[in-house]
């Protein structure tokens, strides 16, 4: 029994989390879970100092916390591309343009599209697409970008990837910049429909004062793509998208049709990024082309790799780390860039497999390192 | 549609366009030759063009050169701001390479890793000239745009009769700059012995090793080659356009980087190609439609261009050019 015990304690914590028995595991979940619901009205004295909003100047703690969980959505779908099928999308940000702009352009009622419509069909000015219906619109616009952006370049190599996927992001950028008749321009769409909800204290319930319901809203979403994205992972298509990552030949020649499974990761990272854009919106109310530089790509990127692509708990930590620390010090704003690149570099040097990696990724790096170890020894 | 602009004009959109491409043709050097050696995107390459263009500043501050100084002085100036600039340039991707790459080149890293430590270099570099100086030193560091003096005024020297088309020295001084730059490079990879190391690394790293080519050398060349081809870029821009700025690199950058992918990355006389050709198409089609949509424009040819030669314009082959 004792040594049981100690093989146990020499266990790292992942390890221990998975020889646990089933029921602590559940506990230990729903804790975690029940904390993150909690955490808007975090007021106990040492998790306290975590909150954002302690000085005056700081930002919105809820809202800070729905950001940092509309990040973690791009970060999940984001990590289907690059962690999972290994593809360099560097436009991801072009996606979350596209869902932010689906619900924008359908669900305003001062937005041209809805404007043209109410003229075309006679429809009182109050009238615009509900917001139920906007949902599948922006789900079908970002998986349909998603394809035809990846059909033609799917086929072409990691490196020429990255390029291509990088102008894209641009292109819908200027898009929504320059096309006014459509998207009002620089000028932005306001009005931007929240979901429909009771009326509290004449309030819609989805409002701008009380974020925390906007949090709660995003993280029962988030909870639910991590569900089903854990559910992908390892199935029939998360185990060809590995197969493709570590050798694209190999897995050819096991018969893993790789272009239709690549196509298939990018389809699904779209759907979630533009999902992620329509919560952001909606949230926002208004939406602007400047809102979607393809700086914002670089950092959904940073996200992925910073925390350990390939493995679900490291791309949240991943995602809530970049958006949470820049919010909680926020008085140095003129130095965070600078920061933030400094942090780039130096956790990608001191870990190049991430801060948690997946234990598949831990080993494949361990095997490179070993490689590039010997190849230096035999010269 | 303004298919009558693009005529009439067409001469004069032809040199622009030549201007324009001859600069992103040069920053595409340092992409394609880091590209073919290492198969690797140096994402701050971008900033290494940027601080070429303070090193112009710097050495025009410096020495005190301004517009409307005697021949000779025009002449040291900007011999002596070429120098800095490629100094400059040079320097900084040699330190990016040592800070960046090379540490996770010795563990073996996917590509991926590399490209992230990349864009955190261009980051802090971008931040330096934006912020740390200016906290520092003041201005002119900052983020706001910074006027060059226009040592080198602009000043027709011929017409080409019969189309009436005015060709300045600064135009004739950038077109010519870079090409005979170009040949220089490329004469050098292809003819010193230097250069043949580069080749056969660029074909095959562990065969070039066992032949007694030091990789890392290589390496190094190539970062301090690219470097300062940007830093001639860095010079020709500000002649032409008189201005810096802290994230001046990140649109040069990207259009160069589309340059090299276009002529085929890894291949010098490929960045030639491409950069004309992108200068041209966008230059060409902002006169037809209209200059708000001219990174579209880039964009859009790029993909078209790959889904027909999906290695560029004229191929990869850094190491296959006259093996």
């Amino acid at each position: 029994m004792s040594q049981l015990t100690a093989a146990y304690r020499g266990l790292r914590i992942g390890d221990r989390w998975d020889a646990a028995p089933k029921p602590v595991r559940w506990f230990g979940l729903l804790l975690v879970v029940a904390f993150a619901y909690y955490l808007p009205y975090l007021n106990i004295l040492p998790f306290a100092y975590i909150r954002t909003d302690l000085t005056p100047s700081g930002s919105d703690w809820a809202s800070v916390l729905f950001l940092v969980v509309v990040y973690m959505i791009v970060a999940v779908g984001l990590n289907v591309v690059i962690g999972l099928a290994g593809l360099l999308d560097l436009g991801y940000v072009g996606f979350y343009a596209l869902g932010a702009y689906s619900i924008a352009l359908f669900g305003s009622k001062s937005s041209p599209v809805v404007e043209a419509l109410q003229v075309k069909f006679g429809l009182s000015e109050e009238w615009a697409v509900p917001f139920a219906a906007c949902i599948p619109i922006a789900i079908v616009m970002s998986l349909v970008a998603g394809v035809i952006l990846g059909a033609p370049t799917l086929r072409l190599r990691g490196d020429y990837l990255a390029i291509v996927t990088l102008g894209f992001g641009e292109i819908i950028r200027i898009t929504a910049r320059n096309l006014d008749g459509v998207t009002n321009g620089a000028a932005g769409i306001t009005q931007v429909p929240t979901p429909p909800g009771p009326e509290i204290d004449g309030r819609q319930f989805f409002n701008t004062i009380d974020a925390e319901r906007w949090y709660w809203l995003a993280l029962t979403i988030l909870i639910l793509i991590i569900w089903l994205a854990r559910r992908l992972e390892h199935s029939r298509v998360g185990r060809a998208w590995l197969a493709i990552r570590e050798d694209e030949d190999a897995a050819a020649v096991m018969g893993v049709a790789g272009f239709k499974f690549k196509l298939w990761a990018f389809a699904i990272g779209a759907t979630l990024g533009g999902f992620a854009g329509l919560l952001f919106g909606s949230k926002q109310q208004y939406v602007e082309p400047n809102a979607f530089m393809v700086q914002l790509s670089f950092l959904f990127v940073a996200m992925v790799v910073i925390g350990g692509s390939g493995n679900i708990a490291g791309v949240l930590l991943g995602a809530f780390l970049l958006t949470y620390l820049p919010e909680r010090f926020r008085e140095f704003v003129e130095w965070r860039p600078f920061a933030f690149g400094v942090a780039l570099v130096a956790v990608m040097i001191l870990r190049p497999q991430g801060l948690v990696p997946s234990r598949r990724r831990a080993r494949e790096f361990e095997d490179r390192r070993h490689e590039a170890e010997e190849a230096a020894a035999d010269v | 549609m303004d298919f009558n602009n693009l005529i009439s004009g067409l001469d004069r959109h032809t040199l622009d366009g030549i201007t324009r491409g001859s600069i992103y043709a040069l920053v595409a050097l340092g992409y394609t030759m880091v590209y073919g050696v290492m198969k690797l995107i140096n994402f701050a390459h971008s900033e290494v063009f940027m601080v070429g263009t303070w090193a112009v500043l710097g050495t025009y501050t410096v020495i005190g050169a301004t517009a409307g100084d005697g021949l000779g002085m025009v002449i040291a100036a900007t011999v002596l701001a070429l120098l800095a600039a490629m100094l400059a340039s040079a320097g900084t991707a040699l330190a990016v390479e040592r800070i960046a790459y090379r540490p996770l080149r010795k563990k073996g890293a996917p590509p991926l890793i590399f490209l992230i430590t990349g864009i955190g270099c261009s980051m802090v570099l971008v931040e330096i000239f934006g912020q740390v100086l200016r906290v520092f030193f003041g201005r002119p560091f900052g983020r706001v745009t910074v006027n060059i003096p226009s040592v080198l005024e602009t000043k027709t020297v011929f017409t080409i009769p019969g189309i009436d088309l005015a060709v300045s020295n600064t135009r004739i001084l950038i077109i010519v700059g870079a090409i005979v730059m170009m040949l220089a490079l490329d004469a050098f990879v292809n003819k010193s012995r230097l250069g043949r190391g580069v080749r056969a690394v660029a074909q095959d790293p562990d065969t070039a090793s066992l032949m007694g080519v030091n990789q890392e050398r290589v390496i190094m060349l190539v970062f301090v080659l690219g470097g300062a081809m940007a830093g001639v870029a860095a010079l020709l821009y500000t002649v032409q356009y008189d201005i810096t700025k802290f994230d001046i690199g990140f649109i040069i950058g990207l259009k160069a980087f589309t340059a090299a992918v276009l002529g085929g990355i890894g291949n010098l006389r490929g960045a030639l190609v491409g950069g004309l050709f992108l200068g041209l198409v966008e230059v060409y089609a902002s006169a037809v439609w209209d200059s708000s949509w001219t990174n579209v424009y880039a964009f859009v040819v790029l993909v078209v261009v790959l889904m027909f030669r999906p290695t560029g314009l004229l191929g990869e082959s850094l190491g296959k050019a006259r093996a």
